[in-house]
């Protein structure tokens, strides 16, 4: 039996839909069976950050509302095996499937798959409510902006309030630089305020942009910071004990240069 | 010329840094998203604890303080939400029986 984990933020943009296709990459290519479902009807858009979007027959709404089996509407990647999406429906809206119906999908595809990964959209309304209808557990994103972690403290207390107990959080997007500034809440931050246990940290990657230019997740490029955290992130998902990534010294190119500039001083 | 520049790097090093501005904005925020109490709530509690106080009491209006606001828990390490008021005393009114 599999688990359904749904990755929700409350605040759009985040990177919810980012952090479900690494994952879900991740997790097939270490060896275990994958689906992901895009459950943002009516902005769809997992097929396209994938790079799946020419596959697309059957969705979501197409399989809950019996047009076509399930196993019909799942697209295989192209480059894992072991990894499948389940496309949201673009023309239709998120009333087009309710809480219960997603409740049996993932009900049944957790008998097939090791994972079940639910790609929320934003909003605490009705798309909400049916992403986490299913799910055993639940991933929160945020950036370290007032606004995501202000969002991100209230999907928590309506995760709790549906039994969804202890999620696990993600800070996206840091940017050491400005930390170290003081120009940006640090992770400790964030953590101190929001009280949920941590799951990664992913630094902010320019990578990113070029791997959804070419649908192609980070974590396929052994040379992405971003990539690596998700490496990491799918480790400790698996149960394995990784230490947060040390994002201080990372900056290898700028380190070089200011001791260069140091040594001719 | 580089002593203006030390001073003004050193004035605006005093300030608070915009990471913890947001911070402590963000820990108020919350305070009043986790008590799920709306200023309406707030006003009306405001305007029944006056009525009751100045029965017995001659009390400064202006300079009456409610605020939702934070505390550490008895029991545990955590912070609960507080109804704080502050309400200053001119003096006590002499009860009619």
């Amino acid at each position: 039996m599999g688990e359904v984990i749904v990755i929700t933020s409350g605040k759009g943009g985040v990177g919810k839909t980012t952090t479900s296709a690494n994952l879900g990459m991740g997790l097939a290519q270490s060896d275990k069976k994958v689906v992901l479902i895009d459950a943002d009807i009516g902005l769809r858009n997992l097929d396209v950050v994938m790079g799946l979007e020419n596959r697309i027959v059957y969705d979501l709404v197409d399989v809950v509302e019996g047009r076509c089996k399930t196993k019909q509407a799942l697209i295989k990647d192209k480059r894992c095996p072991n990894l499948y999406l389940l496309p949201s429906a673009q023309t239709r809206d998120k009333t087009a499937v309710n809480p219960e119906q997603m409740k049996k999908l993932t009900a049944e595809l957790k008998e097939e798959f090791d994972y079940v990964i639910v790609d929320c959209p934003a909003g605490i309304e009705q798309g909400f409510k049916n992403a986490i209808a299913g799910a055993d557990r639940a991933i929160v994103v945020t950036t370290p902006e007032v606004s995501a972690v202000r969002d991100a403290d209230r999907i928590i207390g309506l995760l709790e309030a549906n039994e969804i107990k202890a999620p696990s959080l993600i800070i996206n997007r840091i940017r050491m630089n400005m930390v170290k500034k003081g120009e940006m809440m640090s992770i400790e931050d964030v953590m101190e305020i929001l009280a949920i246990g941590i799951i990664g940290v992913v630094p902010d990657d320019e990578y990113i942009v070029v791997s959804t230019n070419q649908g192609e997740p980070a974590i396929l490029d052994n040379s992405s910071l971003a990539g690596q955290a998700y490496r990491n992130i799918v480790q400790r998902l698996l149960g394995n004990d990784v230490p947060l990534m040390d994002l201080e010294n990372t900056n290898k190119f700028i380190t070089k240069i200011k001791k260069f500039f140091k040594i001719i001083k | 010329m580089f002593d203006i520049i030390k001073f003004l790097n050193f004035s605006t090093k005093k300030e608070k840094s915009s990471g913890s501005v947001a911070k402590d904005r963000l820990k108020l925020v919350l305070v009043h998203d986790r008590s799920n109490c709306s200023s309406e709530i707030l006003e009306k509690i405001r305007a029944d604890i006056m009525e009751v106080i100045s029965k017995y009491m001659d009390i400064d209006t202006e300079g009456l303080d409610i605020q939702i606001s934070e505390t550490k828990s008895t029991q545990n390490d955590r912070n609960v939400p507080v109804l704080y008021a502050n309400i200053p005393i001119k003096g006590m009114r002499k009860l009619e029986e």
